[in-house]
């Protein structure tokens, strides 16, 4: 195809991408640099009989007018990447430098927001992407040898969680868990401890949001491995068999190795998808004991009017695409050389 | 294990508060005794019309509606012309451009919102239902163009290149010949470009105002006000309000959402 006719087909999704994905990130990244005006400050001095008081109020209308007059407001530099909320260097230096021991800093560190929230999102990434994996496998698997009058439903069934929207899906499940909803009131009594709720511990709180975004994604992996399991070839599994391998050894050395493209993705999906998590933290409310780094964005932006952190945001945004762009580059760069390879 | 909770609350919409989060029995969410004693029936629809009226959920229903429809039909447009495209072009700037729509579909949504947020109050698009379409149409732009464009390399290229040869332009042949038969990818694709402005939170929650917010937002609102007594089933009824439509279209579409799926992955 002409590069012309080529530029035609493309330029309005092109454009649109450009415009509202890569611009945006450039628009964050100015952000970033910039810290809103502080809030124009009168000191007004009222004498009376007793003497003067100086007394110190907001000047609503300056304040206002100079926001508006330059909305990106002063120029801040790589301040806020460096404050307490963000990479707070200072902190870890202070904390490096009166720690006791390792469980210490640590325990100082996981008080910065930004380190909290980074951990749990990492956690959550590493540990839902090879559950939902193995766990989608095994499924597929399972469904592949039921009979196929239940297949259909089977397949319908556990289509739902993935579909429904992840706020919802957590929601349902925040109420079932709730100590006074099925699940929960069912915990406490196999435990029988009345006061035992998931919502208010750390650890809890952090398998229960797990455990959601592994019901949530494992249909998709069990979709997609089901259906590569429909393309492997009989011939090669029967020769296997004739060559005596076992039933681990068929899918150890002949099924695996056919999905190793479906494998690969599904864990990309995966680590992009979990790397975002956000909406269960918001449908459990859980943001008191976990919070994900697009929480954090989504909590400065929240803010009532002119409480609404931009440059704040917009810094943990630069550092959450940086945070995808180290986690994509191997699978890229294996995706690239696939693509090499196919096309010499 | 992947249908119960679904069951549950949509038993547990009909009933009241006090059975719906029944410590004493779980059997009283099934057999609604508080709901008879409160309104008289074992089921009722108070948390129905507290939701959709009171709480003016219609308003939302209406929202999600335009936002969902024009959001599938723009994104449909602009990704099948630039998936041909791609899926035509045999240069190597197509392979990169795939690869930049991968990168962009791994950016997290939030962190696209915290860029647009200062720009739209000083333009003054903020809060409007054109600007979060426009949105949600680019944000699907990525995964669309994939699909589109693995869905297109399935088409024999002889296809168009023979009616090229018998004199058509570039246009002509794909509206002559590709668009008779691209129907099933464009509604796999329109199904997953459905979900995702269905499902949308990040973009809807901040770039609508309250009038304007679309149903999942809307469900988040409420969380707000669950503590008081009722209001908590209001925000189920909701939920399962907004959950019906999506069990309907995996009931007529499993197909194709099966298919969508597999459909980029099984070819690798």
């Amino acid at each position: 195809m002409p590069h012309r006719t080529f530029i035609f087909f493309i330029l309005p999704s092109l454009l649109s991408m450009i415009l509202l994905i890569a611009v945006p990130i450039f628009s964050a990244m100015t952000q970033s640099l910039f810290i809103a005006h502080k809030q124009v400050i009168i000191v007004s001095e009222t004498c009376d009989p007793f003497g003067c008081k100086k007394e110190t109020s907001v000047d609503a209308e300056a304040t206002a007018n100079l926001r508006g007059k330059e909305p990106l407001g002063i120029f801040n530099g790589f301040e806020t990447y460096t404050n307490r909320n963000h990479l707070a260097a200072a902190e870890i230096k202070t904390s490096w430098n009166v720690a006791t021991g390792w469980k210490d800093f640590f325990s100082r560190i996981m008080n910065l927001p930004f380190y909290k929230a980074l951990a749990f999102t990492i956690t959550y990434t590493f540990v839902v992407t090879p559950f939902v994996i193995v766990l989608g496998f095994l499924i597929a698997l399972g469904t592949n040898s039921l009979a196929s009058r239940l297949k259909g439903p089977t397949i319908f069934f556990s289509l739902l969680p993935m579909i429904v929207t992840p706020l919802i899906g957590s929601l349902i499940l925040f109420w079932m868990i709730d100590a006074d909803g099925i699940l929960g009131s069912t915990l406490q009594r196999i435990f029988n401890d009345n006061d035992l709720s998931i919502k208010a511990s750390p650890a809890l709180t952090w398998i229960m949001l797990i455990v959601y975004g592994i019901w949530h994604s494992t249909p998709f992996a069990f979709i997609v491995f089901y259906a590569g399991l429909q393309t492997v070839p009989h011939e090669t599994l029967e020769a296997s068999m004739l060559d005596g391998a076992s039933l681990w050894q068929q899918k150890r050395h002949v099924v695996i190795p056919y999905l190793m493209p479906l494998i690969i993705f599904v864990t990309l999906i995966q680590l992009m998808d979990n790397f975002r998590v956000f909406e269960p933290i918001v449908g459990f409310n859980a943001s008191a004991n976990a919070t994900s780094l697009s929480w954090i964005i989504f909590n400065d932006l929240r803010g009532e009017d002119a409480l609404q952190l931009f440059g704040s945001a917009a810094a943990t945004s630069m550092l959450t695409i940086i945070g995808v762009a180290i986690l994509l580059t191997p699978v890229l760069i294996m995706i690239w050389k696939e693509f090499n390879s196919k096309t010499v | 294990m992947a249908v119960f909770p679904f069951l549950w609350t949509l038993w547990g919409s009909f009933k009241v508060q006090g059975d719906f989060f029944s410590k004493a029995d779980w059997a009283n969410a099934v057999y609604g005794i508080r709901t008879l004693a409160e309104t008289g029936g074992t089921f009722t629809g108070n948390g129905y019309s507290s939701a959709w009226i009171e709480h003016e959920f219609w308003r939302s229903a209406i929202n999600t509606s335009i936002v969902v429809f024009f959001v599938v039909i723009s994104s449909l447009t602009i990704g099948t012309l630039g998936g041909y495209a791609l899926a035509r072009s045999g240069y190597r700037y197509a392979l990169w451009l795939l690869m930049l729509a991968l990168v962009f579909r791994a950016m997290p949504h939030i962190t696209l919102v915290s860029g647009y947020l200062l720009p739209f109050f000083q333009w003054n698009l903020w809060g409007h239902l054109p600007t979060t379409i426009i949105v949600l149409v680019a944000i699907n732009q990525p995964f669309t163009l994939w699909m589109l464009h693995s869905f297109f390399l399935n088409i024999p290229k002889e296809l168009d290149e023979s009616a090229l040869v018998d004199g058509c332009n570039r246009f002509q042949a794909f509206w002559h010949i590709i668009i008779p038969v691209m129907w099933p990818g464009v509604i796999t694709t329109g199904l997953f470009s459905f979900l995702l402005a269905y499902n949308d939170f990040a973009v809807t929650a901040m770039l609508l105002s309250q009038e304007n917010q679309t149903m999942v937002p809307k469900i988040a609102s409420f969380l707000g006000s669950t503590q008081q007594e009722g209001e908590v089933m209001s925000a189920v009824a909701a939920v399962v309000s907004t959950t019906l439509p999506l069990f309907v279209l995996v009931m007529f579409f499993q197909r194709q959402i099966v298919s969508g799926l597999t459909a980029g992955a099984v070819k690798g």
